[in-house]
């Protein structure tokens, strides 16, 4: 599937040149840009576009997306859930937590359900000790979690 | 004393520009720029702020190793990277308080002479790099960062902010990573020297400070040195934020002087332990930092000193605290997974011996090990510590060297006197044997 920016993000790359003496030091964020334009992933297009769009390599390009964790390489759910069990959440029954709704969702780290709504990401300290168990869907923070209050969470979403 | 707030004060939408602006904000980074940059280097020299993003190192010397004349732009990283497990407290400042981070910002680029600044953010804190961009919009809209400084405080002193978010790598708080990271690369750490105020961004002249550490700037300028250096222990002064979390009542963020009694924190704050059990064991700065003993705990208090005393290290001021029930082998587990998970692989013995690491503990935790695992263990610990670039390695050396120096009986409790290795674990089993061997190479 080609891959091409929207007249938008056109001017937010733009925008976000800017900040930077080089344009390739604008690769982090305009690789957030394309993921979102992109329904949550990078593919090989986006990496092309990218790599166009500021002048570098397809190589370069593909070395950040590989180093950090929070470009994927492969398409997500609808509802991406990260989940910390990290020591200050484990500490207050993350991993209990972690198991059912592996086995609610019937996937594993990693995995997507067949119907593309829920993916599965065990995370590490996400900065919210002091609330934990936590987890995020998306974008939004769940803390001082319970199995229950978890569950019910992700059965609500739509 | 208890009731000094510095970094996050007990107002009322504070973190609406309006609101601080109302309470003095701002006026300070006027106050600092009608002073010349010596003074304001030498007034937090003589406040003897130390660095509050693990390391704990003296502020106003860090910024007085810029170079004054150098024809190259000089840069200022604010660390907010915040992603040592047990570390929550930056977040607490991008939320509540974030124009007097913006002013303290202001303030260090006049001082150093810098023009260009980045705040790191993770990328996981989507929800605070968004509250970031607001006030420092909010700020910009205003007037008092930016071009339009100039005639909003009737300087000749402009400098840009930016925010640069991370995408989930741990080892982007380290600095020298940090700054490759902001130049478009993977965030590898580069190797001491040349060290950043000569060789930093862009191989120009760069300070690297952490979010908490900037934040006490305006209040310092404000106060005075006097004030600051009398708040706390002499020797570490000021407030610092400490975050509990783990098995306490009221797990949260406290902003106490330096120097507190770490009982005090746990027990008067924090309000003490679920089910009034017996504390294991505390981790008194995020989860790198070495962990003492329940028993142990008694007049440690928390600063740099005092830490060091009691064996350990103030790092990120992230209290874990662990009740007499916890599982010291699953604990050390996770941690040490992670930093496995989070080495960069560019030294041999950071990768390679955290993945051993790793290995050796999850055999333990399953009860597969022997007691001779316990010495592997301490041995693959001690030959990652000062054989890599950066201090990752330390950071998952020292978990593991202190948890089986402190809490060995824990370990052999749990391990057998003997048992049979897997196949693939024979090569380790040879130091059984009583024929001397060649090293082992992974
Ligand atoms: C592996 C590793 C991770 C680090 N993570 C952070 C971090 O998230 N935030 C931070 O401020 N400092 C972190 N540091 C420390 C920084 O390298 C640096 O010392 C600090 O940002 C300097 O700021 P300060 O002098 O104000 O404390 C880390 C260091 C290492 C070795
Ligand atoms: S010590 Fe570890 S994290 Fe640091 S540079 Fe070496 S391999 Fe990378
Ligand atoms: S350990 Fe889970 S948020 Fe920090």
């Amino acid at each position: 599937m080609d891959f091409k920016f929207t007249e938008e993000n056109i001017g937010k790359v733009s925008r976000i040149i800017q900040r930077y003496p080089e344009k390739k030091a604008a690769v982090m964020p305009v690789l957030y840009v394309a993921q979102e334009q992109n329904g949550g992933w990078i593919s090989n297009e986006v990496v092309k576009s990218v790599s166009q769009v500021l002048e570098i390599t397809e190589e370069e390009v593909m070395g950040v997306v590989t180093f950090y964790t929070m470009y994927h390489q492969k398409p997500v759910g609808k509802y991406h859930i990260q989940f910390c069990t990290n020591v200050s959440c484990m500490l207050r029954g993350a991993y209990p937590i972690w198991d059912s709704i592996r086995e609610k969702l019937g996937i594993d780290n990693g995995g997507v359900t067949g119907d593309g709504k829920y993916s599965l990401e065990e995370v590490e300290c996400m900065g919210s000790c002091g609330t934990a168990p936590m987890m995020a869907i998306n974008e939004d923070f769940f803390e001082n979690l319970t199995k229950d209050e978890a569950l019910r969470i992700i059965e609500s979403l739509k | 004393m208890s009731e000094i707030k510095i970094v996050l004060p007990d107002i009322k939408d504070y973190h609406i520009l309006e609101v601080y602006r109302s309470h003095g904000g701002y006026e300070n980074a006027k106050k600092a720029f009608s002073m010349s940059s010596d003074d304001v280097i030498d007034i937090v020299k003589k406040s003897g702020l130390r660095g509050r993003g693990g390391a704990a190192f003296a502020t106003g010397l860090k910024w007085s190793f810029m170079p004054k004349t150098t024809d190259k732009p000089k840069y200022l990283c604010i660390n907010g990277d915040e992603s040592e497990p047990g570390s929550f407290k930056d977040r607490q400042i991008f939320e509540f308080n974030p124009h007097q981070m913006i002013e303290g910002i202001l303030i260090t680029c006049y001082a150093i002479g810098v023009k260009t600044a980045y705040i790191y953010i993770r990328g996981e804190y989507y929800k605070w790099i968004k509250l970031v961009q607001k006030a420092l919009q909010d700020a910009y809209d205003a007037g008092l960062v930016g071009e339009k400084m100039k005639e909003t405080y009737g300087t000749d002193f402009a400098c840009e902010i930016y925010v640069h978010s991370g995408a989930g790598a741990y080892i982007c708080g380290e600095e020298s990573s940090l700054m490759n990271s902001i130049e478009g690369k993977r965030g590898y750490p580069r190797v001491k020297p040349p060290f950043p105020a000569q060789n930093g961004l862009w191989g120009c002249p760069t300070t690297i400070n952490n979010v908490e550490t900037l934040t006490n700037v305006p209040a310092i300028i404000k106060n005075g040195w006097e004030w600051f250096a009398g708040i706390g222990a002499p020797k570490h002064p000021g407030t610092i934020l400490f975050g509990v979390s783990g098995h306490v009542n009221k797990p949260g963020v406290y902003e106490l002087p330096s120097g507190t009694l770490l009982t005090d924190i746990i027990y008067k704050y924090a309000g003490g332990v679920p089910g009034d059990k017996k504390i294991k064991a505390v981790i008194p700065g995020g989860s790198s930092m070495p962990p003492l003993r329940g028993d142990k705990l008694e007049g440690v208090t928390m600063d740099a000193d005092g830490l060091r005393a009691a064996g350990s290290s103030i790092g990120t001021g992230g209290i874990i605290v662990m009740d007499e029930d916890t599982d010291l082998v699953a604990v050390l587990l996770r941690i040490t997974k992670f930093y496995h998970h989070e080495s960069c692989g560019q030294c041999t013995p950071c990768r390679e011996g955290t993945g051993w690491m790793e290995k050796i503990l999850k055999r333990m935790n399953k009860g597969e090990a022997s007691k001779a695992d316990i010495d592997l263990l301490y041995r693959v610990a001690t030959n990652i510590e000062g054989n890599t670039i950066c201090a990752l390695g330390e950071a998952a050396a020292w978990p593991v060297r202190f948890t089986l120096e402190r809490f060995r009986d824990e370990f052999e409790k749990a391990m057998k006197d003997e048992v049979e290795m897997p196949v693939k674990n024979q090569v380790h089993s040879m130091r059984h044997t009583k024929i001397p061997i060649a090293p082992i190479h992974h």
